[in-house]
């Protein structure tokens, strides 16, 4: 008993460094992506304001679910943990992939420094974390494994836990739409039928899970409560999930555009 | 204006099935899980088959909803667009859904049912004949396109 009252102490303490940090991480990434977005519209074309708009909303995304009321009610409220989850692993990943930042970044740095980077994303290592497959394993399986196992108990019991599980619903999020929706340079393509089918599996892979959180609650959750977050991350997922899908075949419809030879040759009848 | 309809004859009618599928998964989900609240998210009945399947075939509905606008677009760029097709596309499509949901979802995996609390016969034989009709009458409207081969029809 006692030793589960300094387990707590401990967690709370680490839990408000951790807040800090995430809001002076937040706020230095939105500063350096401005000031990037400026001095590369300084140099050459201007950087489209709308992707300045999306970064600031995906970084405010993000750090919402660490630092506030969310994140307060997220301990004790698992509707509430889901929609922290809907926004760390889902919304603020979309929005930040939409603001280009690899894009800027190699806009920004110098030509001997981009070099580097660009030889980075071409590597053996890149190609293999951001294949869609790999991406949404990592995804949806590492959800899986939170929530069908005491993972999601210990997560609360243990500061360092919480980091770790917090971190990669974030990563696999971010690396899981990047590996579908291309708006950065992306070094290997993989064509557009095998993304639509990893997208739909993992969509599914998504539904499945949110249905056993329904029927199986995580310890220590009530059933009402697990069934409103599970309905939420239901239909929450469904949502954001519709903006990938369009967003994946507005890529199509852009790529397949017929040439205007091609459009020529039609007959107009 | 259409000129190019019967190279892309095939895509008229696949773009249609698709959106006949999402938009009956569509109006599965709004009218009778939300406003009628007759089918429940999730009866716990289910069998772990079920709610796999049942999982995969609403994530390709969705999918199929919004893909098949696009490719709808496409055929409208390249003059190739063909009604009557994409017509019999939607009405196979959203039969063939309603079948499958009612044969197999609701019947063979008990995915949920109809409505709870009732004598749910009247309501499977309601549903599937009525899927069956959209098939049929789908069927028939891809034979009348075929026989034609897009000669009048707009």
């Amino acid at each position: 008993m006692h030793d589960h009252y300094h387990q707590h102490e401990a967690m709370m303490s680490g839990m408000a460094v951790f807040e800090a940090f995430i809001l002076v991480l937040a706020a230095t990434v939105a500063i350096l992506y401005v000031c990037a977005a400026v001095r590369s519209g300084r140099r050459s074309k201007p950087w489209p304001p709308y992707r300045i708009v999306f970064w600031l909303l995906g970084a405010a995304c993000a750090a919402a679910v660490f630092a506030g009321p969310l994140a307060e009610r997220a301990h004790s409220d698992f509707t509430a943990h889901m929609l922290g989850h809907l926004l760390l692993g889902m919304l603020a990943p979309l929005l930040l992939a939409l603001a280009a930042p690899m894009r800027l970044l190699l806009r920004t740095l110098n030509v001997r420094h981009a070099r580097k980077l660009s030889h980075l994303l071409k590597s053996r290592v890149a190609r293999f974390y951001s294949h869609p497959l790999t991406a949404s394993t990592l995804n949806i399986g590492g959800l899986a494994v939170l929530y069908t196992t005491p993972l999601f108990t210990w997560m609360h019991e243990y500061f360092w836990l919480y980091v770790l599980v917090h971190v990669h619903v974030f990563a696999a999020g971010y690396l899981f739409t990047i590996s579908l929706i291309y708006i950065d340079p992306v070094a290997h393509r993989v064509p557009f039928k095998k993304r639509a089918i990893v997208l739909i599996l993992a969509l599914g892979g998504h539904k499945v899970l949110s249905k056993w959180i329904y029927a199986h609650p995580p310890a220590g959750v009530a059933r009402a409560e697990a069934e409103s977050g599970a309905m939420l991350m239901y239909y929450g997922g469904d949502v954001i999930d519709a903006a990938l899908i369009a967003l994946l075949c507005w890529q199509w419809y852009r790529a397949a555009r017929p040439g205007r030879a091609e459009l020529a040759a039609l007959p107009k009848g | 204006m259409n000129g190019n309809r019967k190279k892309y004859a095939s895509r008229n009618l696949w773009s249609g099935v698709l959106f006949g599928i999402g938009l009956m998964a569509f109006v599965d989900e709004v009218v009778f899980h939300q406003l009628l609240q007759w089918h429940h998210f999730y009866d716990l009945s289910t069998t772990t088959v079920g709610v796999f399947s049942d999982g995969l075939l609403n994530a390709f509905a969705w999918f199929a909803a919004i893909g098949s606008l696009f490719i709808f677009a496409d055929l409208r760029r390249r003059h190739a667009l063909w009604m009557m097709k994409w017509g019999s596309g939607v009405l196979m499509g959203a039969g063939g859904f309603q079948l499958f949901d009612g044969l197999i979802n609701h019947k063979l995996l008990r995915v949920h049912q109809i409505r709870y609390g009732v004598d749910l016969l009247p309501y499977d034989l309601a549903w599937n004949i009525g899927a069956a009709v959209f098939l049929i009458a789908g069927f028939m409207l891809w034979r009348r396109t075929a026989k034609r081969g897009g000669q009048s029809d707009a």
